[in-house]
């Protein structure tokens, strides 16, 4: 599991362009949405094609990802139990 | 009565060292090639990382050149009434990149921010969204009337004062596919020519670039003021033979003559092909008057003549027309009225004739 | 100040005909223009439901007369609405008077740039489509069929706006005496581009669209081209032409938000409709009828909704989303919208908002849902955009 929100971080850093973020700066239960990590509607987007495209995992309503992508730990743990790949 | 327009500020991104407002091309960069990049200024001393992770190159210069712009104009951000972009092609490096995704990707894993950036309002509206201005909000995509479209409505609102102060600008970038593709088709010169040598290249094609250029407009006078907008008109066909003409009733409309205009800039680019109408320009009706040429400097694109117009500005503000844009030997000691004409490959024709301040 | 700028012709081609009066009997008999898409190879067709034109672009191409694959969709679609236009407005002779072309569009000519982006290179006989990218090449082509010369000739692309912004500037431009007459409207064709683009933004619908709708999933793409020719009052009594309504306010305001999506309470619409009331002299009590942007996304019909609400002080008057039966054509759809809008003035009908069934939980609006019969002076108009464009036509029986 730490390997995987490891993992998740650095996607995240790398697929949202947070070139100013470092990976230990983004602790596990951070929300990644508004105070936390500053994320916003386009990058929820983002996300949900990560999901999809790295774990198999496809989500129809964005709005399903409100609650997924509270955290890395929320990820995580939704990841390791959907994924198909 | 219609209010008097003014250019209040301006701010350049171009293939010169333009970014920065208290030098007037005091030192020309010379390029030996058929593409010119632009000289960027370090984004980061204008916008913070958080908020330059999405954008698009084309935001990123936009967001200088309007920011320079707004600090010289010495405008709060809630001033501006409007924001009006001119954009040949708006931020085509994502456009291309999203087109590249669809098709390698066999239409599967797109992610929006390549779509959004697409979209040619992007550039006004992340503006817009940047200074929280709710107000008149309009994208231009003319080829080489974008900016002169753009003109055109500001000065409209501004004299019929609808505005106070809007945020005029042209934007567009140079990207690799859009560079082959008008490679293959002979509008790119084949072979590099020297930043001076691009009028006398003899051959086919023009010297590609990029930029952006925002001014700040308004219906008053300000200390920071450039010039005043007299006129600005468009046409979408000229022949040749009928540019003298078309020229010579522009001034009579706005009540001046040839003899009145003290410096001409023209759009020559150097493609042998196309460069025959300003030269009867240059040869004929302007002669005997100071002329002046920029592209050899900016390099074309669709929102170049934003770099004519900047130049303009500073020569009515400076008061003299730098050795490296002189096109004649004509003198001229103190330049009132000067007019600009550009078009591209025989088509979009514009002038433009502005006034000291 | 507040007089109108009279309409003396329109045309349009959109997914429920190829021109006024077949978009006129879809409207009026419900017919819906909504369907599998079938002209375009992409791997969502099964997914998706779109608004295309039926005819194919060699048919498009036969009907202008022009040679093949020479001109994007977009192009061909653009110049036979403009050509309708300036016939309904009995023009012959396109350049005795100052006469401008003002267009909107999003795509331009996409449609061939996504086809052989990569053929360019191996493929001379493709080529022609290179400068097609520029969306302004779309106006060029079309102002050259129309044989518009020396004229000014512009493109507007504020995203699903664009239209709407092209009537506007056409109408400031004839009231301050700049031209006499313009074509204005817009054109835009379905791509791959716009429907992966929509679909990375989780926005397109998998079934019918259903505006303002409690359930509704999403917006149908569509496809159009729709114009207006507007004339000064000079060449109106010049030429005693006859007037089909006028454009009466006009009113564009950003909603400074966020890059796609609507504010929630829609400032950027209310400040848009309070503009075009205040051009055209009115207050909201006037207007019969609105012609909502009603795109079917859960932010649009939410957003726009309450901004009817605010506008309105809960008084909002019947209206309606036409996009059921057209789909979203983008920048083409405040021109298309424009045309409905004349339509329902001059036949004094408001169209119906089809596939509606439940009410939407935040507010209690309604939209008309069949076609209903009212005596109307004045019709609202919205089109909204990416990049927070909020645009907002008013036209009128009466200048």
């Amino acid at each position: 599991m730490s390997e995987l929100k490891q993992e998740l971080k650095e996607k995240i850093i790398e697929q949202l362009n947070l070139e100013d973020v470092a990976i230990e700066e983004i602790k596990d239960t951070d929300p990644l949405f508004g105070e936390g990590l500053g994320l916003d509607s386009i990058d929820a987007l983002e996300l949900i094609v990560m999901l999809d495209k790295d774990y198999g995992i496809k989500l129809a309503d964005p709005k399903e990802g409100k609650k997924i992508f509270e955290s890395v730990e929320t990820m995580a743990g939704y990841i390791a139990e959907h994924r198909s790949r | 009565m219609k209010k008097s327009v003014y250019i209040n500020s301006v701010g350049s991104v171009s293939a010169q060292k333009t970014f920065d407002n208290s030098h007037f091309l005091e030192d020309i960069f010379n390029h030996n090639d058929t593409v010119l990049s632009i000289i960027a200024p370090d984004y980061r001393e204008y916008i913070p990382p958080a908020a330059a992770r999405r954008m698009a190159k084309g935001i990123k210069m936009s967001t200088v050149s309007a920011k320079t712009a707004m600090t010289e104009a010495a405008l709060e951000e809630n001033e501006i009434d409007a924001i009006i972009v001119g954009t040949g092609l708006g931020c085509i490096g994502d456009s291309e990149k999203f087109v590249i995704d669809i098709i390698d990707n066999d239409e599967q894993f797109l992610t929006p921010t390549r779509f959004i950036q697409s979209s040619h309002n992007t550039v006004a509206g992340q503006i817009a969204l940047g200074m929280g201005c709710k107000g008149h909000n309009f994208t231009y995509v003319h080829s080489v009337i974008s900016f002169e479209s753009a003109v055109l409505d500001a000065k409209m609102q501004l004299e019929n004062d609808e505005a106070n102060h809007i945020l005029v600008g042209g934007v567009d970038e140079l990207v690799d596919h859009h560079v082959d593709t008008h490679r293959l088709i002979g509008h790119i010169k084949q072979e590099a020519v020297e930043t001076m040598a691009v009028l006398s290249s003899g051959t086919q094609g023009a010297v590609f670039s990029e930029g952006a250029h925002f001014f700040v407009l308004s219906n008053e006078k300000r200390p920071s003021c450039y010039a005043e907008l007299l006129a600005v008109e468009t046409y979408n066909t000229l022949s040749q033979d009928e540019v003298s003409e078309k020229v010579a009733l522009f001034l009579s409309k706005n009540k001046f003559t040839l003899d009145t205009v003290d410096v001409v800039i023209l759009g020559n680019n150097g493609d042998v092909e196309f460069d025959g109408y300003y030269n009867e320009l240059a040869k004929g009706i302007f002669k005997n008057t100071c002329q002046a040429y920029f592209k050899h400097l900016s390099g074309e694109f669709d929102t170049a003549s934003g770099f004519g117009f900047w130049l303009a500005n500073q020569i009515l503000k400076h008061q003299y027309v730098p050795k490296a844009v002189r096109l004649n030997s004509v003198e001229t000691t103190s330049p009132k009225t000067i007019l600009i004409y550009n078009q591209y490959r025989g088509e979009n024709h514009s002038l433009t004739l502005l006034r000291k301040c | 100040m507040n007089k109108g700028v009279a309409i003396t012709g329109m045309g349009i081609i959109s997914a429920i005909g190829n021109n006024v009066a077949e978009n006129y009997a879809s409207l009026i008999s419900g017919k819906k223009g909504i369907s599998k898409i079938f002209q375009i190879e992409t791997v969502h067709k099964d997914e998706i439901m779109v608004g295309e034109i039926s005819d194919t672009n060699p048919v498009l191409e036969k009907r202008l007369d022009v040679s093949e694959n020479q001109w994007s969709r977009t192009v061909l679609i653009g110049c036979l609405a403009a050509e309708e236009a300036l016939k309904n407005a009995v023009i012959t002779k396109i350049n005795d008077v100052r006469t401008g072309l003002i267009s909107g569009t999003t795509v331009g000519g996409m449609d061939k740039s996504e086809q052989y982006f990569y053929d360019y290179f191996e493929h001379p006989e493709v080529r022609q489509h290179i400068t097609g990218l520029h969306a302004g090449d779309s106006t060029k082509k079309i102002a050259k069929h129309l044989g518009l010369e020396e004229s000014f000739v512009t493109t507007i692309s504020t995203a699903c706006s664009s239209a709407a912004n092209a009537i506007m500037l056409g109408a400031r431009m004839i009231k301050s005496g700049q031209l006499d007459r313009v074509i204005v409207g817009g054109t835009d064709c379905l791509s791959k581009f716009t429907i992966n683009g929509f679909k990375t933004l989780l926005i397109l619908s998998d079934t019918y669209s259903a505006p303002f709708d409690d359930n509704r999933k999403g917006l149908n793409l569509g496809e159009a081209a729709a114009f207006l020719v507007l004339e000064s009052d000079e060449m109106v009594k010049k030429e005693n032409k006859k007037v089909l309504a006028y454009v009466k306010g006009y009113g564009n305001a950003n909603d400074a938000y966020h890059q796609t999506a609507s504010s929630e309470h829609g400032d950027g619409a209310v400040l848009a409709m309070e503009k075009a009331l205040k051009v055209a002299g009115m207050q909201s009590s006037d207007i019969d009828y609105v012609n909502a942007h009603g795109t079917a996304t859960p932010n649009n019909d939410l957003s726009e909704g309450r901004a009817l609400i605010r506008l309105f002080d809960e008084k909002v008057p019947e209206f309606s989303s036409t996009k059921a039966f057209t789909g979203h054509t983008l920048a083409a759809a405040g021109g298309v919208e424009a045309v409905y809008s004349v339509l329902a003035l001059q036949n004094n009908i408001m169209f119906p908002n089809l596939n509606y069934k439940t009410q939407m939980k935040e507010f209690d609006l309604t939209p008309i849902t069949q076609v209903t019969k009212k005596p109307l002076r004045n019709v609202l108009s919205n089109s909204f955009g990416f990049g927070g464009n909020c645009s907002t036509l008013i036209f009128s029986k009466e200048a």
